[in-house]
């Protein structure tokens, strides 16, 4: 991982590339790439580096959130400068993540994550399409735009995949709304369960 | 109608009485015309029940049909999304009178797992009416085949002529049901009145 990095700072040195450590016990960790130079960094891994194979794009929705984050502040008690620690929560603005997953078939190696982000939720939903540099990821790619509302610049045929066209929302973010059609089931279970108590009482 | 007791008597003496009726029904309930459609993991076992081993021709509903013009049952076999329900609706009615539908496993009978998704039909029958319905997820092919032949029994006891005739038999009745849209949430209208009504909430028990 740390090769491929190196590799596209050397090849390409404008380019906006991150590393990002997972630290789960599975340590997959992942490249976050700029969107303006996603096309760039994708045609150099899959030319040079040899990833001919893109195995699978995935949608991530990243609403807004408050992060505790702990820094040092330098405090000025009775004269004497000392650091003190602590514990601010910041705001992180939501944005929306594709998730690219690559594998060399040549080199038998991978996986490679690439992680593509947009500038929000809303407005800036638009990222360059990699589909002209991997054609396998052409459905994936309008399945996350069906579902997550992601705009992929230089799509061939960005058109919704899974839900039918006239369909207003974006599924699978995570403030979506279902509309309530709620029927009573004869097995209620959990969150349902808790709706038929609701019902039931107020009838 | 003929008297059952003198019916059994004459087919002693070697005299065979049947009505129309009765003749009609067991000729086309002994050929029944699958349409060839299957929508989710059921339509494997529908698959395999009109194959080899469990040999749907043994009951002559082995002829699946890639038209619906030439198919007059519809097995709805399988999971039944928003988005694939106004099609299924434009099939049935794209079928020839005298036509029956088979409501094969969970998903189709009242969107099963999938009950409380956003984007699958809470049960077909919302939109065209069911003759029969086999629980199961999936249900194994001998279902299917006890469908069947649930569904040929229908047949044979349906009456042609008089008050409680069969709803093809009745020129009256509308030989399509109307075809729901797309809406920005959910399909429009959510169900056929006139064929759905759903339960109001209620407690277990009651």
């Amino acid at each position: 991982m740390t090769g491929v990095l190196e590799a596209i700072k050397a090849a390409i040195p404008s380019a906006g590339v991150e590393f990002l450590k997972n630290p789960s016990p599975c340590s997959q960790d992942s490249l976050v790439v700029a969107a303006n130079d996603a096309r760039v960094v994708a045609e150099f891994l899959r030319d040079s580096l040899g990833f001919d194979f893109c195995s699978n794009v995935s949608g991530v929705d990243w609403p807004a959130r408050k992060v505790k984050v702990t820094v040092l502040e330098k405090e000025t008690v009775e004269g004497v400068e000392t650091e003190v620690k602590e514990t601010i929560e910041r705001e992180v603005p939501g944005y929306l993540e594709v998730v690219y997953h690559l594998f060399s078939i040549a080199k038998k190696s991978g996986p490679l994550v690439l992680r593509v982000r947009t500038g929000d939720r809303d407005r800036d939903v638009s990222i360059p399409s990699l589909t002209p540099v991997w054609k396998g990821a052409d459905f994936q790619e309008r399945e996350v735009f069906d579902l997550y509302g992601v705009r992929f610049d230089g799509h061939p045929d960005l058109r919704r995949l899974l839900m039918w066209d006239e369909f207003a929302d974006h599924p699978m973010r995570k403030d979506y709304v279902a509309p309530d059609d709620f029927e009573y089931e004869p097995t209620p279970h959990d969150e349902i369960l808790v709706k038929v108590k609701a019902i039931t009482e107020a009838a | 109608m003929l008297d059952e007791e003198l019916k059994a008597d004459l087919q002693k003496r070697g005299i065979f009485v049947a009505s129309m009726e009765d003749l009609y029904n067991w000729g086309r309930k002994n050929s029944l015309w699958p349409l060839q459609f299957g929508l989710a993991c059921c339509a494997i076992e529908m698959i395999a029940t009109a194959a080899a081993r469990f040999d749907m021709a043994r009951f002559g509903a082995e002829v699946f049909r890639p038209s619906p013009r030439q198919a007059d049952m519809m097995i709805i076999a399988g999971t039944v999304t928003k988005k694939m329900a106004p099609l299924v609706v434009r099939l049935y009615n794209q079928m020839p009178e005298p036509k029956y539908v088979i409501a094969m496993g969970a998903c189709a009978i009242s969107g099963g797992p999938f009950k409380e998704g956003y984007n699958v039909l809470k049960g077909i029958d919302r939109y065209i009416p069911v003759d029969v319905v086999i629980p199961g997820c999936p249900p194994r092919p001998e279902a299917l085949l006890e469908g069947l032949i649930k569904l040929q029994e229908k047949i044979q006891g349906q009456r042609l002529f008089g008050p409680h005739r069969a709803r093809h038999a009745d020129t009256g009745n509308a030989a399509d049901y109307p075809v729901p849209a797309y809406g920005a949430h959910d399909l429009e209208p959510a169900l056929n009145p006139q064929i759905f009504q759903p339960d109001p909430p209620r407690r277990d028990g009651e």
